[in-house]
């Protein structure tokens, strides 16, 4: 795929060019890790004033961007993306950098271990840019809720980039990285894709550790990749997934190559045999008339390639927003007692003193957000003695029929589509007063996740109203990710033939 | 769950009342003011009011799931591994004495 020509940058430039790209440029030796990562260390300084995606950015960068030169030069067997930048949202917990989960209560703390995802792309002698911001404990569609102030969507500095790794979409939206990692609990991965017009993939539970991911929902979590092509997520995926001991909801599955999924689906003729499954509940007339449109022109050049397209119907997903907010909120409020002012993050003394308690309810009072509250206290209603049963016993009843309506829909269909969300990127402070507002846009994103299965967000377009990206979110049944690279691959293909561009060279340059 | 909300009411999901929430708060831990107090009962009131419909189909005959793909046993091998050292175990800590965490008094001066 060409560079980008226009204003976005340089033409040519090394912050232009896909991982893929920049691995064989890398590989042929036309140019240095060094040249590569100093290239988005300024595209960085030229627009993050701007875009606000970085938290903390690695000082080691360059050094480690050496160390990799030094080896290729030494002739030492590196992985397919040695050299290549990657940025890191802030909720993994990276040796030697920060990681605040974008709370003030986290604020400054280094954590004494990697995730076992970023140990395993310095493994592969990856390099990091940084970590990215994001919504408080991953909690919220905005990134508003980011102690540290709200990231700003590339396309327009005034609407939201999507939440909660909105600023890992918006780093690769705005060429200050070829490839970030996310997490996905409701969405958080694929929302902010779609608004940002990357790409984005919430791989299968369990399919990738979880370890040194400061845990939101553990039921709902999973770390997946973020990009501007299908091939580099599944090339990120092909190394940060598999099997972890330290995992213990870790999948034990071998997998098949993602990046030969998404070669094989870039060059595959057409799409005959596929049976493409239109879930009618997530196709719905409330939603943005520009996002419907692109959905279902896009439906009519997957049609147009060969594939059946089938509508089947998911009842129970009317249900699924609902039952999220009961689980997500139980899980946190558990997940999030561990921040007791004793073994790391913040403390505040209560002014006079007082007891262990006075002190906790000091710190936490000063170190959540109004989200984090609102949830914790949710999820602790939920929990309590009197309603268990009403609200998180029927929620987890809710999951099961949710599970039955995917499996039926995919003994009908290989594949499911959607719109990946209900609209294009909302103007910041539009929601942010509005919970239950910003919990629907998740809509579209949250049945994923309580099914624990695979799902894809791709750009399908700018929508005609106001000239904002719009994704498709693609699904497959667990441990079926490789269908999504595939077909995601396909349909770049498809589209950017349709465009003659890709979606993102047609960004605004911010500078 | 071993500490229940006061006045738990026959019909589920109603409106939740000051006092419940200021309940809440202290059994999370979190400190309020009142006028944080009277914000979030209005606002979860209206977010309980929407999620209240899984009871709708959550019937009898449904088993829950807690879990999208159950694992059963997840055993390792009980050998010996690395762990961290006091140092860095200790070296986020809000207060430590070196090779403790220093934490403030858990019994009040009546006890």
């Amino acid at each position: 795929m060409a560079a980008p020509t226009n204003a976005t940058g340089t033409a040519g430039a090394l912050n232009t060019f896909t991982a893929a790209e920049l691995a064989q440029k890398l590989d042929s030796g036309e140019v240095s890790s060094v040249e590569v990562t100093q290239a988005h260390l300024d595209r960085i300084a030229a627009v993050d004033g701007g875009v606000h995606a970085f938290l903390h950015l690695n000082d080691k960068a360059l050094e480690t961007a050496a160390s990799v030169d030094a080896k290729r030069k030494a002739g030492e067997k590196l992985g397919l993306l040695a050299g290549v930048p990657i940025a890191i949202k802030d909720v993994l917990c990276t040796l030697g950098m920060p990681s605040t989960a974008g709370s003030r209560i986290l604020e400054g703390w280094v954590p004494p271990y990697d995730a076992t995802v970023v140990a395993r792309l310095r493994a592969a002698n990856l390099v990091l840019l940084g970590k990215t911001n994001m919504d408080e404990f991953a909690m919220g569609s905005s990134t508003e809720f980011s102690a540290y102030g709200a990231t700003h969507n590339p396309w327009d500095l005034d609407r939201i980039p999507g939440g909660s790794g909105g600023g890992s979409a918006a780093a690769v939206a705005a060429f200050e990285a070829p490839i970030a990692l996310g997490s996905d609990t409701g969405g958080s991965i694929r929302q902010p894709a779609a608004v940002t017009g990357s790409v984005g993939v919430k791989p299968t539970y369990g399919g990738v550790s979880r370890y040194g991911a400061i845990a939101l929902a553990s039921s709902l979590d999973q770390v997946g990749p973020v990009s501007r092509t299908v091939l580099d997520a599944a090339l990120v995926h092909d190394i940060i997934g598999g099997h972890d001991p330290r995992d213990s909801t870790s999948l034990t599955d071998t997998w098949p190559s993602f990046a030969d999924a998404a070669r094989a689906g870039a060059l595959q003729e057409n799409l005959k045999g596929l049976r493409i499954g239109v879930v009618k509940e997530l196709d719905a007339p409330g939603f943005q008339a520009g996002v419907s449109q692109r959905f279902h022109e896009t439906l009519a050049i997957l049609e147009g390639a060969g594939a059946e397209i089938v509508e089947v119907s998911a009842p129970n997903f009317d249900y699924a927003v609902a039952a999220y907010y009961l689980i997500l909120p139980a899980e946190a409020s558990s997940n999030l007692a561990k921040f007791d002012s004793v073994r790391f993050g913040l403390r505040v003394n209560p002014v006079g003193g007082g007891t262990v308690e006075d002190v906790m309810s000091a710190t936490r009072e000063a170190g959540f957000g109004p989200e984090v509250k609102r949830r914790i206290i949710l999820g602790t209603y939920a929990l309590s003695a009197g309603y268990y049963d009403a609200y998180y016993g029927s929620a987890q009843k809710v999951r099961t029929l949710i599970q039955r309506d995917f499996a039926a829909a995919f003994a009908q269909a290989d594949v499911l589509v959607s719109p990946a969300a209900p609209t294009t990127a909302f103007r910041l402070g539009e929601k942010v007063e509005d919970p239950l507002a910003m919990y629907l846009n998740d809509v579209t994103t949250i049945p994923a996740n309580l099914a624990g299965i695979p799902g894809m967000s791709l750009p399908m377009g700018l929508a005609p109203e106001d000239g904002l990206p719009t994704g498709i979110q693609i699904m497959a049944p667990a441990r079926a990710d490789d269908r999504l690279y595939k077909l995601g691959a396909t349909l770049e293909r498809l589209l950017v033939d349709k465009w003659g561009h890709t979606l993102l060279s047609q960004a605004p340059a911010l500078t | 769950m071993s500490e229940s909300t006061p006045a738990p009411r026959e019909s589920e999901g109603a409106a939740l009342t000051p006092d419940v929430v200021r309940h809440l708060a202290e059994l999370a831990r979190i400190g309020l003011t009142e006028d944080e107090i009277v914000k979030l009962t209005g606002e979860l009131g209206i977010i309980l009011a929407s999620i209240d419909k899984v009871s709708e189909v959550a019937t009898a005959d449904v088993p829950g799931t807690s879990h999208p793909i159950p694992l059963i046993n997840v055993y390792r091998d009980d050998v010996p591994g690395p762990t961290l050292t006091t140092a860095e175990a200790l070296a986020g800590a809000p207060d430590h004495d070196g090779s403790r965490f220093r934490v403030t008094a858990i019994l009040g001066e009546e006890q």
